[in-house]
Order: C-alpha cells, then structure tokens, then sequence
C-alpha cells in the first residue's frame, strides 16, 4: 500500500489545465495546411496558370487536391496529412501548420483554399445543447481502418486529458448513448453492425465521424471492399479530419460542438 | 542438398523466381510436413492468381527461411492442415482469396468473410456475396451447455470481430473465433504497386505497428531494388520500431491491470504510454510514426540536436514507467489473477504456431530481431526476453523485460545517433526487379510481421503477401480460454491483444 501511495505522490497530478491553456503539441505535428496562392506557381509564376503546375495535385494519395482556378485547394476530409505536397511545391505555397482545430459540421467546410477562413464547427443548436450539453454519451464503433483513430479516441479517457470533466464519456451499450462515435471506412462486413448499432440508439442522437477513414474511405477510397466513411450509412454531425487526428483536435471538435470553446481557444 | 528441398533464403533477400526451383505439388506438401515437423515454422503459405501455391518455413536456428512454390494443374490440392495445424488458417485463405480448394481440411470455413478474388471460381461454390461470421460453428452438444456470442461492436473502444463461447456453467469449453469484419481489401489494393498508396497501405495495415508494417514493406522495395539503407538511418528506424514498442508495452500492461481492478497502474500506464507516443511524434510529427519511415531511407531524419533534446524526455518517461510498472509485481492481488488466467503450453504454442510476447511467454525463445536480424540488430543485438509458464503473467512478465531491454537498446541508439551526423535525404527507388520475388521479416511489438512480394515482367507487384502476428495468434486465444472462466475473457483477451485489422487486411 505504501509503494502505491508513494508512487502516487511520484507520479503526480498528470491533467492537462485545457482549455485553460493549450498542452505542448509536437514541433514536427502537421496540423491545418495553409495555402498561400501569391506563392502558387500557378498564379504568379512566370507560366502562371495556364500551363498549370500540378506537382502538389500528382503527389498526393488520397486526390485531396484539386486545383481551382490554378490554386491548390485542399480537402481535409480526404488529407492523411502526409508531408508530401508541402515537400513538391518548389515556391512552397503549400505549408502545414501546427494548428490542432480541424473539426467542421459540414463536409464542403473541410476545405482549405488560400484566402478563404476555415469553418470550424458550430456547437449545437439550443434545444440539442439543452439535451446534450452537459451529459454526452458515445458509444463507439469501429467500422473498419487501421485503429489508428481508435489509439486517439482512447487516448482521451486517459488521466492526461480526463474526458468526464466535460461530461463526456464512453459507454458500453448503444440504448445507453445519446450518438455514435466512427472510426473507419465503413468496410461491406461491417455496414450491418453499424445500421443495428445506430438505430439501437434512442433519439435524438448524434453521429461523430474521427479520421479521414471514416471521412472519406481514407487510404482505402477506392477500395470496393469499403463504402466511403460513415456517411454513407448515417446522417454525420461532426466531421474531425486526421489520419489518425491528434488527441487535441479530436477533443476540440467535441467541445466545440457541445459550445464548451469560445471563438479565442 | 540438404534434407528440406525448399531454397535456403535470407530475410530481406530478392531473387529471380526462376532462382526457386518449381517443386511438384508432392515434394511441395512433403516439405511442409516433414519441415513443420522437424521444428521449423510455416511462416507463409499462400496463393497467386496464376495457380501457383508460396511457402516459407523459418529455419530460427540456422537464421535462415527456405522457400518453395509448386504451380497447381486445376484449382484443388489435398490439404496439408490434418498433418500440420500451423498450415489451417493459410489453406482457408487460399480457399477464399482464389477459389482454391484444400481438399480435406479438417474445419474448411470462410475466415474473412468476402467474395473470391478469382471471377467464377468460388472454393464453396457461393454465388452471392458472404455475410461476416455466418458459418457454422464449433458447438457443444448436452443439455447443460449453452452458448454465448459476443461482437462485432465490443463494450469499448475495440476493434470488431465475433466471439462464440461453448459454455459450461462458468466455464468456456472452447471459444471460436471469427473475423473479417475490417477487412477493407489491403493484399488486392498493393496488386499492380508500388504507387502512391501502398506505403499508405503499408501502414495503415494496423496502425498500432505502422512502423513495424513500414519498416517490413520499406525492406522489400529495397530489396527488389537493390538498395542498401544507410546504417545510420538503419539505426533511426530501429529507434522507431522500439519506440512502438515501448508505447504498446506500456498501454498494454496499464490495460492489464485496468482489466483486474488494479488502478494505480492503469492510470499511470494510460497516461505514460502518450509520453512514448509523443517521442515518435517528436521527430515525425505523428504519434504512430506516419512517414517517418520511407524505402531507401527516412521521411524525417533524428538528427543529432534532436536526438539529444530526446534523451532526457525519454528518462524521464523511463523513470515513471518503471515506478508504474513495478507497482505491479509487488501487488498479490494482481499477481494472483495473473497468474490463474490464460494458459498455453508450450508443446500447443509450437504446434499451432505462436509468434512474439505470446511465443516467448511459453518458453519458445523466438525474436526476429535475434532469429533473423538486419539492420541495427546486427551491430547491436537485443537479448530475448521469454518466460516459462505461459499464462497471463508470462505474457505481462515478457513485456516488461522487453521493455527493460528496448529501453537499452534506444539509450545506446540515442546517444549513439547524438554524435552522428545525419544522412542526406534518399534518392528516389530505382524501378524493381520484375519477375522477383522477395520476403522480409520485422520483430513488431506484437511478433513477428511478414511481407512477401513477386514481381511481374514489369517489376510491379503480382502479389503481395502480409502475415501479421495476428494472424498466427489469434487461434492461441481461443486456446488459453479453454477451461477458463468466460468472465476472464477480457483479461486472457488484453494480455495477447491482437490486431483485428492486421488480420483482416
């Protein structure tokens, strides 16, 4: 008993103070990608636009480029975040940054063009909030992927971020949740699972889609073995972009539906 | 010519397929039965497009895989399972990915649940797509049995997959197992590769061993194209791999004790475990290590500033592990539960073929980083950690001199990599080798990971073969519930903790 209490004492109080303050994220940590069109080649180059310079577009995995009248615009819902359209544009109009807030209510708003401001998630609408605002019950499904997401997902029940202070949790049984929590693509054996599990689920309920899997496909888009992301079987609330998104962005994308950010966190 | 006619082969080693002498279909079964019975293991068996059946044992003691393959004549071919149970999961595979028939397997069932690969040819003459996990099977007859089935959707934050329990009262009479529910088509989407997506492919295979997958897949292109990695970037991508492993060690053993009510452990292990994470993350930005691997050498180099900046992080994370971890041992009420759940014998782990912590927790001294080394385990050797009684405490006790020994080996390689300078960025691949084959194995945190690559005429992938330890494992699972108490599921279930996914692929 002795060794515990000591250990305790060594170990100490491990809770991160956010949203008081935000948590060191990693220097090397690709977060919002942010376009700069003055430096796409492709609108002030020397052969501006019409020659069209597509490096960024060729190079990415997933097509989560698309040039749009010349200047790269990014699809966050697609983007696995990998470092290779920043490392092809030679004039680097394309840079990630370490911004952690990726979360968005739509899926046309999880795109980045250069100049336009990022539509991060609105929280709920007052009579949802008035359900859902203090007391949010997840069941979680994993429906194909890599459990990449589900390390992250799991990550936030943990002491460091402590999750219930905000009223959110985890349960075992969809009769017990207010929405569905989805990781993955949505592969063909699992589309059933998660029907059963959505419609167990009492209204109104919400549906939360973590990682680019559960997205858009992710890495398997085009795989026929997958159906595209949650949306394909259920309405989506929440979209929070990642392959898999830092623990940070997903919690954010829960507080800020719930209304727990203001505009400055 | 020794007594095996398969072609001894080294990890890592490309050769032209007309290198391997076609063997008959015969000498090809013989092969596999004689080998697996004088002690080696059928780490590969599979199937191509063209007919043609691939097999590899692993000769440990001599650190050396033999190969064979035999071209099948019509699309059957008696089955080696009755005569070598390491062969049962493999066959089905076959069965299900080409349409070919094992004849006279002894539990012939689907195991991924998805249509054949090969148009027109189903191995159980299906015409209609399959539905995960309907099969039959395995019951208990008597009047006093019941049955309970669990899954696809856990009560946690879990990977899906189905679990039919014969039950006795309390007690599991035999548990089977069935999977396939995240199978998203990996093996099929590297066919025509590498492009874009396969090193994607090769790490999402199960994100919890990216690096382990990565590493595997980086070796065979480098292989195919004859490309020799700097040691110094060796030496980085042996610092990720063990980072991986310290992180899934970590988690695994706070969730072990999460899982017998012991929560001083749990809750630092949750949380330190973030700490090993968040190292990987410091050099390559994610904490799975996404891209910090790349064939031909590094996406995101350690350099000698940051490999300093890391060293007192790491003790630091070194010192809570450890205050957390020995916890453990000094707590009778945890080393009692331990130690009553989850036996494997080790004559069972042999036959069906255990790999890893789950090896090594029954006394089979099995580590490819020792078996089969490459890269910075030539230099520098890791010590086999195993223990004897190969239950739940074995599989936590084997995790923990692993981490003792990983912890070793990235002190040497931190400080090492401190004084070093680093490479240049790696050139881009030269086109494989067609008509090649090539086969590389990685010690992942779980075990071993096997991938295994054949050239077309072109030097693009015509098959691309991945066995996770998952793989290997799952059947051991099933066998350390027998006898048990269906309550005891979570914890026997925690200490393997296998991949779903890595399995479905």
């Amino acid at each position: 008993m002795i060794h515990i209490l000591l250990s305790r004492l060594r170990q100490g109080h491990r809770t991160i103070p956010y949203p008081g303050s935000l948590p060191a994220l990693p220097e090397r940590l690709r977060g919002r990608p942010i376009v700069d069109v003055s430096k796409c080649a492709n609108i002030s180059g020397a052969n501006a636009i019409k020659d069209g310079c597509q490096l960024c577009v060729e190079v990415c995995p997933t097509e989560a480029i698309n040039l749009r009248e010349g200047a790269p615009q990014i699809d966050l819902g697609r983007c696995l975040f990998c470092p290779e359209c920043e490392a092809v544009c030679p004039p680097g109009a394309i840079h990630y940054s370490g911004e952690h807030r990726l979360a968005a209510r739509n899926r046309e708003d999880l795109k980045v063009e250069g100049g336009a401001e990022y539509r991060l998630a609105k929280a709920l609408d007052a009579e949802l909030m008035r359900v859902f605002g203090r007391s949010l019950k997840l069941r979680v499904v994993s429906a194909g992927g890599c459990n990449g997401c589900e390390v992250d997902v799991n990550v936030l029940q943990t002491i460091t971020w402590d999750l219930g202070r905000f009223g959110i949790s985890y349960v075992a049984s969809p009769r017990h949740a207010d929405g569905l929590l989805i990781c993955g693509p949505v592969t063909v054996n699992m589309e059933e699972a998660l029907r059963i599990t959505y419609d167990a689920i009492p209204a109104p309920k919400l549906v939360i889609a973590v990682g680019a899997c559960a997205i858009s496909g992710g890495p398997f888009y085009k795989q026929s073995e997958q159906l595209g992301g949650a949306a394909s079987v259920v309405p989506v609330d929440l979209f929070i972009p990642g392959c898999p998104p830092h623990p940070l962005t997903i919690l954010d994308g829960l507080l800020r539906l719930l209304g727990k950010l203001g505009t400055s966190a | 010519m020794s007594k095996y006619a398969f072609l001894p082969i080294v990890s890592g080693q490309s050769l032209p397929l007309s290198d391997i002498q076609e063997s008959s279909l015969e000498d090809f079964r013989k092969a596999i039965i004689q080998g697996v019975h004088d002690g080696l293991r059928l780490v590969c068996f599979c199937a191509d497009a063209e007919l043609r059946l691939f097999a590899i044992l692993a000769e440990d003691a001599a650190k050396q895989l033999r190969i064979g393959w035999t071209k099948l004549a019509q699309a059957s071919f008696p089955s080696i399972t009755p005569h070598c149970v390491q062969a049962n999961l493999f066959e089905r595979e076959i069965a299900e990915q080409f349409g070919i028939l094992p004849q006279g397997h002894p539990w012939f069932k689907p195991m991924r649940f998805h249509a054949s690969w090969a148009e027109g040819r189903d191995a159980w003459g299906r015409t209609t797509s399959p539905s995960p996990a309907v099969m039959d099977f395995f019951t208990v007859g008597g009047e006093e049995v019941h049955e309970v089935a669990v899954g696809p959707v856990h009560a946690g934050v879990i990977e899906p997959g189905h679990f039919r329990f014969q039950c006795h009262g309390e007690t599991v009479l035999h548990l089977e197992i069935a999977l396939g529910f995240q199978h998203r088509g990996i093996e099929r989407a590297l066919v025509g590769g590498p492009n874009i997506l396969s090193l994607k492919h090769a790490e999402t295979v199960s994100g919890d061993a990216t690096i382990a997958h990565v590493w595997t897949y980086c070796r065979i292109l480098e292989g195919l194209a004859g490309v020799r990695v700097p040691s110094r970037s060796e030496w980085v991508r042996g610092v990720a791999l063990e980072l991986e492993r310290m992180a899934n060690h970590v988690g695994d053993l706070g969730a072990l004790a999460g899982d017998v009510g012991f929560l001083p452990t749990a809750s630092f292990c949750g949380r330190i475990r973030g700490d090993w994470l968040n190292l990987t993350a410091a050099v390559c930005g994610s904490r799975l290590g996404r891209d910090w691997l790349k064939p031909g050498g590094l996406g995101f180099d350690l350099e000698p500033d940051l490999a300093k900046q890391l060293l007192p992080r790491m003790a630091k994370a070194w010192a809570d592990t450890r205050d957390a971890i020995e916890l453990l041992w000094g707590a009778a009420s945890v080393m009692n539960r331990f130690e009553a759940a989850g036996h494997v014998d080790e004559a069972q782990a042999r036959e069906i073929g255990l790999v890893g912590v789950a090896a090594r927790a029954c006394g089979i001294a099995l580590d490819v980083r020792k078996d089969h080394p490459s890269g910075p385990y030539i230099d520098h050797p890791i010590e086999v950690s195993h223990a004897e009684s190969g239950n739940v405490h074995s599989r936590a006790w084997v995790r923990w001199l692993e981490l003792v020994e990983s912890h070793r080996f990235l002190l040497e390689a931190l400080e090492g990599l401190a004084l070093a300078p680093g490479d240049p960025a790696p050139p881009p691949l030269p086109s494989l080798a067609p008509s090649s084959l090539c086969v590389a194995l990685t010690e992942g945190w779980r075990g071993e990971v096997l991938h295994m690559a054949v050239t077309d005429s072109e030097g693009r992938f015509s098959r691309y073969k991945i066995v996770d330890p998952s793989f290997h494992n799952w059947f051991g699972v099933a066998l350390a519930m027998r006898g048990e108490q269906i309550s005891d599921f979570p914890i026997c279930n925690k200490s393997f903790n296998l991949s779903y996914c890595g399995h479905d692929l």
